[in-house]
């Protein structure tokens, strides 16, 4: 192992002291007005909590700041913070959004109103019950292909799978989607989420299972209207409708809604065409 | 571009919709006005509206005029278009009109209860034969590349007119339009798992591949072809009227 | 089930959910634990601090690393072994690294049967990619977000079995019958409501305990209560000493400091320099240069920032502009967007800022390599909780498949035991009281006392002055000082509200495992004398060789003090050592 240790310039043992960052970077003097939501199940109200504005903050620090000086019971879910973990999701303005991908000098000039998400049950504060989407996930038949790993695939085949992988279950599509939110279709409606992991599992060219009927039935994708809210909130663009929802709803009438396929079908007497092998 | 996308995201909520409604109001009127009364033809040009031109059968009521007999394929392809949906879901059904939260809290104002709401479940699951109305356009536009290119031959022989670059720029929008169908998509390769498990699936990926990126400006197509029909439609009536003349940029032969 | 308890004279409820194995932790390691133990039609409940799918794996982004040779068909698992060794300074289990590189195709295998998606390679072959430290091509991935894909595809797995998941509920004892772990208690997060787990076996697979330092990668779940929980039943340490400094977290603005930014951005061309423009780590490790080891990098990036050739923010330049716009949105966009949307840096155009930021533990419980068992029966360890694997330096793209191959060998091993035992998981009920009387207390206590919440930033301010990635003696001694200090105020902590979903509690709780395992590392740090790794004395020379033969074993004592053993690590049998001297021969 070359370490290059030999005379390495480090040698000083004031250097172990390492310097703690400077706690005045990025401070501008300004503050920061927020605010949030704060109740339970039973209701709640908007409690206004101010902050010293700094540099490229995003919502998620200011709240965590209110929260260890000002609020320590003020609940928020968190984790990665760097977009990648899909916990921190909120409602700023009335738009679902990741509160650790938010700037806060977005909001320049305007309130900043901080919600929990509202198509699933609150639970207090920021936080929402979103088991709800477990339960789904749960139902959805697995990936399952009887041939050995490792497989043979090629790019072609499988580069349009990756946008549907990328998802980071933020839940925010769910969040926005009326047939929920609105509609209360929860029992009846899958939602955009596992429209987009159906999708890659539909197209994935190993792949052996059939989804389109549980996706009819179940999964209740008639219920999609495609006004794209879903794709408008997502935070790592996924184009949920056009490349996810849309691609299902015409396989599924390919299936379930051609004429002239049925007919075909009925003649030839096999039984279906699925999976489009 | 993404400038004037920016300030349109700034816009309220409702300007979409709003903008949506007047739009294709002012459209279906003035669509259904002019075919309803007026011929579509001058000299070398025939209006979109009107073709292909279809013999009306004697047997058939006098309120229906020979266009109406074509008309309803691009009409149907366009009401079951998985954009126009969109837009009319939002803008005149309002469910919902915008995604913020205070605009969906305006979901169906006139439904009694939210629970009852069905989706492309009930009535709109006919949209589903969106396809059907896909693979007649695709007759329809064929005929319309067909008048774009009798535009070029004149009374005065073959020429290059301001007229024949709007047919032209029509037809290319609408062929734009239809061929990034979302359908279209499905059938050139959406439908398929795997593409090097079958023949020719180089071609078949390749075409999916050009449909996708041609359908990722689906509503923009669906938008700029419905003004450019609106404009060959009224560049041909104010030819008829006399109001203007049509400008020859390069004439051969003559 | 409910039963009624009483608890500091007042009538507390809580619940009883009885599993064969309880896994706690739901990130890499622990779902694969629990996918082997459901095979053995085992009843298996999951504990996890967070939702589903949100544990620390997802960010692991550059990729898994295994030798399956589909770029580099020269790999195997002997060079894997090696570099695995060489990294960690020889100080690793050399069982456990060669179980693992034996075993890591195998992990990768499987995760494409169960779906998971890698970028291929033009034969259609799992794709790979250089890493530091490592000889060949090796790290199976997809784009920069393998760590997503491995969770994702571990979490369906998961729900597809009977497991039961614990969502957003925290462990605070384990509960031992006689020498045998039997159970735990816990509460939900979301309402305070207290659960007494019976288990015949309990899985650790809590990951690290980042959250210590200021400056970390690691989101606040980074606590190390795994670690804690076995040490307080009696479970040996190892290797404490040893954190891992990522070289590149992100540095500007001040709210992103620490954050990850991939090797991945180095594994696919990226250059460092330095305020002057230099690519300086040719004075560190002119073989290697960026691909060197992460000790080596990441204390390059300190001494240049250190002697002055730093960034405006305190960081060095890494620069990845070569791939261009669209390279970039196909090997590192989550990249691309980190530096676009929080630090608004376009890096087709201009270079990263970074600087070290802690990252991992090499160090944890002392694990059997074959079956994951601890020296207390019942109980087992995987993934980053574990220790042995890593020496005193892990490679990148090592932690992803750690936690499979080793995950499964819990699962297994935990099952195996649970086969033969026939054991009651009862215990007297005063545990289960005691220790919700005790986790109540800063809730209940009332009056004016110290915030978890600031008590936290002291301690990670501390823990940055003095445990850093240069150290010295004086200094360490000064930091345990200050550590101890804190435990003296650790009966202060009072916190507000009420036990629904209250974040000030769950740090209560947090700041006692920050306490105990920064007393454990700066003890252990002050007694390795020599540079080594992850640990680097600047009061000594360079590498010292009798320390470099031996482990340091963690125990609590009989004084419930920390008990430091050094321990010979075993030779190498014949045909592990014959590796290095053929190699050796070679050259």
């Amino acid at each position: 192992m070359t370490e290059g240790n030999g005379n390495n310039p480090g040698n000083v043992t004031s250097r172990a002291h390492s310097p703690v960052p400077n706690e005045d970077l990025g401070k501008s003097g300004k503050t920061a007005k927020l605010k949030i939501f704060r109740g339970d199940s039973e209701g709640g109200q908007e409690v206004e909590y101010e902050i010293p504005l700094v540099e490229g903050m995003v919502v998620l620090d200011a709240v965590l700041a209110i929260q260890a000086e000002q609020a320590g019971d003020l609940a928020v879910r968190w984790n990665c913070k760097a977009a990648h973990c899909g916990s921190c999701s909120a409602e700023i303005n009335g738009r679902p959004k990741l509160l650790c991908k938010t700037r806060v000098e977005e909001y320049d000039g305007e309130e900043i109103h901080v919600h929990p998400m509202r198509a699933f049950p609150v639970i207090k504060d920021l936080v929402s019950d979103v088991s709800w989407n477990y339960e789904v996930s749960k139902a959805i038949k697995p990936f399952h292909s009887s041939e050995q790993a490792p497989f043979t695939m090629y790019e072609e085949d499988v580069e349009r799978l990756y946008e549907p992988k990328k998802c980071i279950e933020c839940f925010m599509c769910q969040d926005v989607c009326h047939v929920l939110r609105t509609h209360h279709k929860h029992a009846e409606f899958a939602g955009p989420r596992f429209f987009v992991r159906n999708q890659w599992l539909e197209m994935h060219p190993m792949d052996e299972e059939d989804r389109l009927g549980d996706l009819k039935e179940d999964n209740g994708l008639g219920f999609c209207n495609i006004t794209k809210c879903c794709t408008e909130v997502c935070p790592v663009d996924i184009k949920i409708t056009d490349n996810s929802i849309i691609p299902l709803k015409e396989r599924v009438a390919s299936e379930f809604y051609d004429p002239a396929k049925w007919l075909m079908r009925k003649i030839r007497g096999n039984g279906s065409s699925r999976n489009g092998n | 571009m993404s400038a004037i996308a920016s300030a349109w995201k700034k816009l309220p909520w409702w300007v979409e919709p709003s903008a949506v409604v007047l739009v294709l109001t002012v459209f279906g009127v003035y669509s259904f006005v002019a075919i309803a009364l007026f011929g579509g033809e001058y000299q070398q040009f025939v209006s979109p509206f009107y073709s292909p031109e279809v013999p009306l059968p004697g047997w058939m009521p006098g309120f229906v005029t020979a266009p109406m007999l074509v008309l309803w394929i691009p009409l149907g392809f366009r009401a079951t278009c998985y954009y126009y949906r969109k837009a009319y879901y939002r803008a005149f059904f309002w469910d919902p009109p915008a995604c913020l939260s205070k605009a969906q809290q305006l979901d169906r104002p006139w439904a009694s209860n939210a629970e009852s709401y069905r989706g492309e479940r009930a009535l709109f699951v006919l949209n589903n034969v969106h396809r059907y109305f896909l693979y007649a356009s695709i007759i329809v536009v064929a005929f319309l590349w067909f008048e774009a290119f009798r535009t070029l031959f004149g009374p005065q022989g073959f020429q290059i007119s301001v007229g024949s670059l709007l047919w032209f720029l029509n037809i290319v929008l609408l062929s734009a339009y239809t061929f990034s169908c979302h359908s279209f998509r499905h059938l050139v390769g959406g439908n398929k798992d795997c593409y090097s498990c079958i023949r020719g699936g180089n071609a078949r990926r390749k075409t999916y591949n050009f449909v996708s990126r041609l359908n990722a400006r689906h509503p923009q197509w669906a938008w700029y072809s419905l003004f450019s029909l609106l404009a060959t439609d009224i560049y041909l009536r104010l030819l008829q009227a006399g109001a203007i003349t049509d400008f020859t940029i390069i004439h051969f032969g003559g | 089930m409910q039963r009624d308890e009483n608890t500091n004279g007042r009538r507390e409820q809580y619940e009883t959910r009885e599993h064969d194995v309880l896994i706690i932790g739901a990130g890499g390691a622990g779902l694969r634990a629990a996918v082997a133990a459901t095979r053995h039609g085992l009843s298996v409940g999951i504990v996890s601090k967070s939702l589903l799918g949100k544990a620390h794996t997802v960010m692991a982004e550059g990729g898994i690393a295994a030798s399956v040779g589909n770029v580099d068909p020269d790999d195997s698992w002997r060079q894997h072994f090696m570099d695995t060794l060489k990294s960690g300074k020889f100080l690793n289990n050399w069982r456990m690294a060669e179980i693992f590189t034996k075993e890591a195709p195998d992990r990768v295998y499987e995760l494409e049967q169960w779906g998971a998606l890698f970028n291929r390679t033009p034969e259609g072959k799992i794709s790979q990619r250089p890493f530091g430290g490592h000889t060949y091509r090796r790290l199976c991935h997809v784009g920069d977000r393998t760590g997503l894909e491995l969770i994702r595809t571990m979490q369906e797995k998961v729900l597809a079995t009977d497991s039961e998941i614990y969502m957003e509920t925290t462990v605070t004892k384990l509960l031992k019958k006689g020498d045998r772990v039997v159970g735990a208690v816990g509460y939900t997060r979301e309402s305070g409501k207290f659960i007494h787990f019976k288990a015949k076996a309990v899985i650790m697979a809590t990951g690290g305990w980042g959250r210590i330092f200021k400056v970390t990668s690691n989101s606040w779940e980074g606590t190390g209560d795994g670690v804690v929980l076995g040490y307080d039943a009696g479970a040996e340490l190892v290797d404490m000493e040893m954190m891992q400094f990522h070289p590149t977290g992100m540095v500007w603005p001040p709210g992103v400091r620490g954050l990850l930014v991939t090797e991945g951005v180095r594994g696919e061309g990226g250059l460092l320099r330095n305020s002057e423009g230099a690519r300086y780590m040719e004075n560190y490790d002119k073989e290697k240069m960026e691909l060197s080891t992460r000790d080596v990098v990441a204390r390059a990036n300190y001494t240049e920032v250190q002697e002055g050739r730093g960034s405006e923010h305190g960081g060095v330049f890494l620069d990845i502009t070569h791939l261009g716009y669209e390279g970039i949105m196909k090997k590192l966009p989550t990249m691309y967007e980190q530096f676009k949307n929080l630090a608004d840096i376009d890096i087709s155009r201009e270079p990263m800022e970074v600087f070290p930021t802690v990252h991992y533990t090499m160090g944890g419980i002392k694990v059997d390599p074959e079956t994951c068992a601890t020296n207390v029966p019942g109980l087992y360890a995987a993934g980053e909780v574990a220790g042995g694997l890593h020496g005193a330096n892990r490679l990148g793209g090592n932690s992803l498949s750690d936690l499979l191959v080793f995950g499964r060998r819990a699962g297994e091993g935990a099952s195996a035991f649970v086969g033969e035992s026939v054991h009651s998981a009862d215990i007297e009920a005063d545990a289960v009281r005691t220790e919700i009387g005790r986790v109540l207390e800063p809730l209940e206590k009332g009056g004016e006392g110290e915030s978890p919440y600031l008590m936290q930033q002291e301690l990670q301010n501390a823990m940055m002055e003095h445990a850093n990635l240069m150290r010295d003696g004086d200094s360490l001694k000064e930091g345990l000082g200050k550590i101890l200090a804190l435990k003296d105020r650790l009966p202060n902590v009072r916190v507000g509200g009420s036990r629904l979903f209250n974040p000030g509690w769950h740090t209560a709780q947090d700041i006692r495992y920050l306490i105990q395992i920064s007393e454990i590392i700066l003890r252990t740090a002050v007694q390795r004398t020599e540079r080594r790794g992850a640990q680097w004395r600047l009061d000594y020379d360079g590498p010292d060789e009798e320390l470099g033969k031996l482990n340091f074993i963690v125990t609590k004592d009989g004084q419930g003090e920390i008990g430091i053993e050094r321990r010979e690590i075993p030779p190498m049998p014949e045909h592990l050592s014959s590796l290095f001297e053929e190699e050796k021969a070679k050259a």
